[in-house]
């Protein structure tokens, strides 16, 4: 790990401030990803502007039909929260099977979605559900939030401050974990409702992305069997060690049909 | 005598005391004041020539104290670390210089190119990336059959086409007329994929000076053999090193050796003056430790009308990596052609090994070192003959299990004990095979496919042959037991003090127990090859027996009686008349009162048994859950069976991890390390495990020593791989090589 300064700010503002002066510095949630990245050196930012003391950036209200949860609302209060359980069931299932109980108590939303690995659950579901990111400076639509990998519409001095969820008529999550990391292989989060049909892949690609042709089946027709024969193009897919591009083309749709399923 | 003997019971762990509330003493915990800290420039290149290696930035860098250099090293006269393998080979053994600093060329990623020792572990790392190491790459070579092929790359001058070696044994004429005499032969390739040991503790040590010699704290598990590598790589005579271990957060076998690191540590100790530290990243371990199995090849089987096997025949290739480890060639090799053959009467064996440079880590022991190699590629012709065949396999197996003792195995085992067949038929019945088919029918009204896999397997475990112990008794009536097996978490400190006070009839809480420390254990081969009771305990047993005699002739003179009138009892020898005197007064009298026994004991001992895997695969994702895992397994005696049965779990999981998670990767164009850590690297959690039923019979004793126990250490992962992989291959009813990873099972389930 390089020497960088610290800096605890209490409000958005001021961490917006911090941020706005210093454009090598980083802003932490969970750390999960940036923490390791240090102690690797494989990141040398001049300073960290630790996010976690800031309270307006917290907790999970109902607005309308809506969900707002804040950026650094963890893993397992998202889990647990009547409010999420109730209104978007898919979601607190989703948050329930990231990572591991540690990981969920110390993981934020906003870091996960800021972070945007294409192996992340998060995205998935803000994609999946066409939620809102609330920054710092404005209001952006999730299909224009997810640029690529690691890569969002964030800018250097923006913060995620909290992700408005419509509430579903019906939502699911699946996903097949990597074996060894447990982060997503490939997975598919599906809902219906206020935004229309939509289907978000996650795992698979190089950046979550939605499934056109599945949520034109699904749209007519509703159900499982709608995507059990849509095959998932394995071009511009991962490959690695743990699995081909066409194996995680295929896990596509069995995920896209265990989502559907588990929606109901 | 103890009213109820201390022999068969299951103490619970001493040692966890401390361990569970975090105040074990691991080498990373220890407080060495004025230490510095080492770190490693490691090459980033699988195969290049190291053609400049500017340090002087790295030097004149705050609070950097020494930058060492392959160079250096070689001036103060330091060489590489022996290999201590000897093999009966065809080819003989090329072993290749390995300095602990690359000099001109490094052979694998991760290879050590320099050591900055510096104040902190902060100022050393940051120096090292002021180090310009200018590299002239050349083509890698990471795949064992690429490396042999002609126009491969060559890692070594001394070594045409990377061989090795090439090593055979067995009698080649006969199993060639067995097998064309046989009614069937069934043949298959039988890779076995390199793996690594992954303890959860890195290495890491201290190397201190001391006035006239060095010490090094480091998490071994073989000071003596340690201190010898060492000694040869300085050229230092044994008594100028000394060689301690605390705590130990496993090893399987990584940690039997000394390591490049250390002698670096050593060196730059010497030349400070001052402590040097180090603790390896656990990145630096998976690329520059050492990996275990590796051993790939064509096995053939062949049988007659009857299904009695005639013959076996292997033919393969063992990764030796870039340089040769101290046991790598041993273990594909030597001790591998112990098991061969399993617990099966097999008339005529023979095999050919050869081993193959690849720009990849070196290769070592690891937890079985060459019997899993052996007994999975038996094991798996069995489930290709009894296919061929139309026979049951269990019942194949059965028919063919060694019955009648002592069997003289065709490469020359001579085993002594055991009761294969009934084993096979006990496991049987508790897996209930017979009611697996209802099972499966289950699954598959859920979609799924499920697998049965009962297998069998011999371990020959000894390791190293001959054994020290010494038990002192102090004035007070404590007693110290100094021996040189050791522990690194398989809990010997409950174990042995629980053996010396049954043997000495003594409370446990009378004995302590002293191990790895060169001043205090005169001789010793440490840990490895499940030795460690049957070669420790036999010295243990000589050991108390040398003392009770010692004391029983001085109580006499002291009592002025004959040495057959005394009884002994609890720590005293008694007259008839009430007369008695204790071990505590004896040594009080004329002190020192010892007991002490080195033995050189050379006889293995067979532990074995049956294994049943129940698997589940889901066809559309290719993932694969272990339902049901039964054992039965004979140890011989148990000394302790709670212990016993953990050593065995611990093997279990790790055979279940390589059958269905483990590998390590490279890449085979760039020679990169694809599984670096625990992100690509996948070890089995708990998670992935149902409730292991394992049941151990104490029905056949082994003679082999004195307490007629057999080693538990290793058998389980000598056992599991097997037993999982026939049950993955009766689910998906395709051919399934390790690790079975969920895409292999896919594709086998939809033909591609």
């Amino acid at each position: 790990m390089y020497d960088f300064a610290y800096h605890k700010p209490s409000s958005v503002a001021d961490a917006v401030k911090l941020l706005a002066a210093d454009p090598d510095a980083k802003a932490v949630s969970g750390g999960h990803t940036l923490l390791p990245a240090l102690k690797h050196r494989l990141n040398k930012p001049s300073s960290l502007v630790d996010l976690s003391g800031i309270a307006e950036m917290r907790g999970v209200r109902r607005e309308g039909n809506a969900l707002i949860i804040g950026a650094l609302t963890r893993h397992h209060e998202v889990a647990n929260s009547e409010e999420v359980k109730s209104a978007i069931p898919a979601l607190a299932y989703m948050a329930q099977h990231i990572g591991d109980q540690q990981v969920r108590n110390r993981g934020t939303l906003g870091g996960s979605v800021s972070n945007n690995d294409p192996a992340a659950d998060y995205p998935a579901a803000v994609l999946g559900l066409g939620a809102t990111i609330h920054t710092s400076k404005r209001k952006i639509a999730a299909d224009d939030f997810f640029l690529g990998m690691f890569t969002t519409a964030l800018e250097h001095d923006e913060i995620l401050v909290a992700v408005e969820f419509p509430i579903p008529e019906k939502a699911g999550y699946a996903k097949m974990r990597n074996p060894a990391s447990r982060y997503v292989m490939a997975g598919a989060f599906v809902s219906k409702g206020p935004k229309g049909v939509r289907v978000a892949i996650n795992g698979a690609a190089a950046c979550v992305f939605r499934q056109s042709e599945m949520e034109a089946a699904l749209s007519s027709n509703w159900s499982a069997d709608a995507v059990a024969g849509i095959k998932q193009p394995a071009d511009d897919l991962n490959s690695d060690i743990h699995g081909s591009a066409e194996y995680r083309a295929h896990l596509v749709t069995v995920m896209a049909k265990r989502a559907v399923a588990a929606a109901g | 005598m103890n009213a109820i003997s201390l022999f068969g019971q299951s103490i619970r762990r001493v040692e966890d005391a401390r361990f569970l509330r975090g105040e074990g003493r691991y080498v990373d915990d220890l407080a060495q004041p004025g230490a510095l800290h080492a770190v490693f420039l490691r090459s980033p290149h699988a195969h290049a020539r190291l053609l400049a290696l500017d340090v002087a930035a790295a030097r004149a860098a705050p609070g950097v104290h020494l930058v060492l250099t392959g160079a250096m090293l070689a001036e103060a006269g330091i060489g590489g670390l022996p290999c201590s393998s000897v093999l009966a080979a065809e080819t003989p053994l090329v072993k290749p210089d390995h300095p602990p600093l690359a000099l001109d060329r490094v052979r694998h990623v991760g290879e050590a190119v320099a050591c900055v020792v510096a104040e902190t572990a902060h100022q050393a790392e940051d120096a090292a990336e002021l180090i310009l190491a200018e590299y002239d790459m050349l083509p890698a070579v990471t795949e064992h059959d690429a490396a042999l092929a002609p126009a491969a790359p060559q890692l070594h001058e001394e070594a045409p086409r990377n061989l090795a070696f090439l090593w055979h044994k067995g009698d080649r004429a006969a199993v060639k007329a067995a097998f064309a005499a046989a009614a069937h032969v069934v043949e298959a390739d039988i890779p076995n994929p390199r793996v690594t040991c992954a303890p959860i503790e890195p290495r890491a040590a201290v190397a201190v000076p001391e006035a006239s010699r060095l010490s090094l704290i480091v998490n071994g598990q073989n000071v003596h053999s340690m201190r010898n590598q060492l000694c040869a790589a300085m050229k230092l005579p044994p008594e100028a090193l000394h060689l301690v271990v605390p705590d130990v957060g496993g090893g399987f076998g990584v940690k039997n050796v000394a390591f490049p690191e250390h002698v670096c540590l050593l060196h730059a100790a010497r030349e400070l003056g001052a402590p040097v530290r180090w603790t390896a990243r656990i990145g630096e371990d998976y690329a520059a430790s050492a990996h275990g199995r590796g051993l790939h090849g064509r096995g053939r089987l062949a049988l007659d009308a009857e299904g009695r096997f005639l013959a076996l025949d292997f033919d393969g290739v063992a990764e030796m990596g870039a340089y040769l480890s101290a046991n790598g060639p041993h273990c594909p090799t030597n001790a591998a052609a112990t098991a061969m053959g399993g617990v099966y009467a097999i008339p005529a064996i023979h095999m050919t090994v050869r081993g193959a440079f690849t720009n990849t880590a070196p290769m070592e022991a690891y937890r079985g070192a060459g019997k899993p190699e052996a007994n999975y590629i038996i094991e798996t012709l069995i489930e290709h003959a009894a296919r061929a065949t139309g026979q049951d396999a269990a019942a194949l197996r059965a028919r063919n299990m060694i019955g009648e003792f002592p069997y003289r195995s065709a490469l020359g085992m001579e085993l002594r004990d055991g009761n294969f067949a009934p084993r096979l038929k006990e496991c049987a019945e508790l897996a209930d095979r017979a009611g697996f088919p209802a099972r499966r029918a289950a699954s598959e009204a859920k979609g799924k496919r499920r697998g049965f896999g009962l297998t069998a397997f011999l371990e020959t475990a000894r390791g190293a042959f001959g054994e020290w112990a010494k038990l002192s008794v102090s004035p007070e009536g404590d007693v110290t037991l100094a021996i040189g097996t050791q522990s690194n978490g398989q809990g010997h400190e409950t174990s042995f003090p629980q053996y010396v006070a049954h043997q000495l009839d003594l409370p446990m809480e009378r004995i302590r127990y002293v191990q790895a420390d060169t001043d205090l254990v005169a001789f010793g081969n440490g840990h490895g090859g499940a030795r460690s009771l049957h070669m420790g305990g036999e010295a243990m047993r000589q050991a108390a027996h040398n003392l009770l005699a010692e004391a029983r002739g001085r109580a006499a003179r002291l009592l002025q009686t004959a040495p057959d009138t005394l009884h002994y009892a609890g720590g005293r020898f008694a007259l008839a008349d009430g007369q008695s005197v204790t071990l505590a007064e004896l040594a009080a009298e004329e002190p020192p009162l010892e007991g002490e026994a080195r033995h050189a004991l050379d006889l293995c001992t067979f532990p074995n048994g049956a294994h049943a895997a129940e698997v589940e695969v889901d066809p559309e994702t290719g993932e694969c859950t272990l339902c049901a895992y039964t054992a039965v397994d004979d140890y011989g005696r148990l000394l302790n069976p709670m212990l016993a049965l953990g050593q065995v779990q611990g093997g279990v999981v790790q055979g279940i991890g390589q059958a269905l998670l483990e590998a390590i990767r490279y890449d085979p164009e760039s020679g990169q390390l694809l599984t670096a850590g625990l992100m690509d690297y996948c070890l089995p959690r708990a998670s992935d495990l149902p409730s292991l039923d394992i049941a151990l019979r104490e029905d056949a004793p082994t003679e082999a020593n004195g307490l007629g126990v057999k080693g538990t250490g290793q058998a389980g992962c000598i056992a599991a791989p097997q037993a999982v992989m026939a049950a993955i291959r009766d689910a998906v009813g395709a051919e399934i090589t390790m690790p079975a990873t969920p895409e292999k099972l896919w594709a086998a389930l939809h033909g591609r």
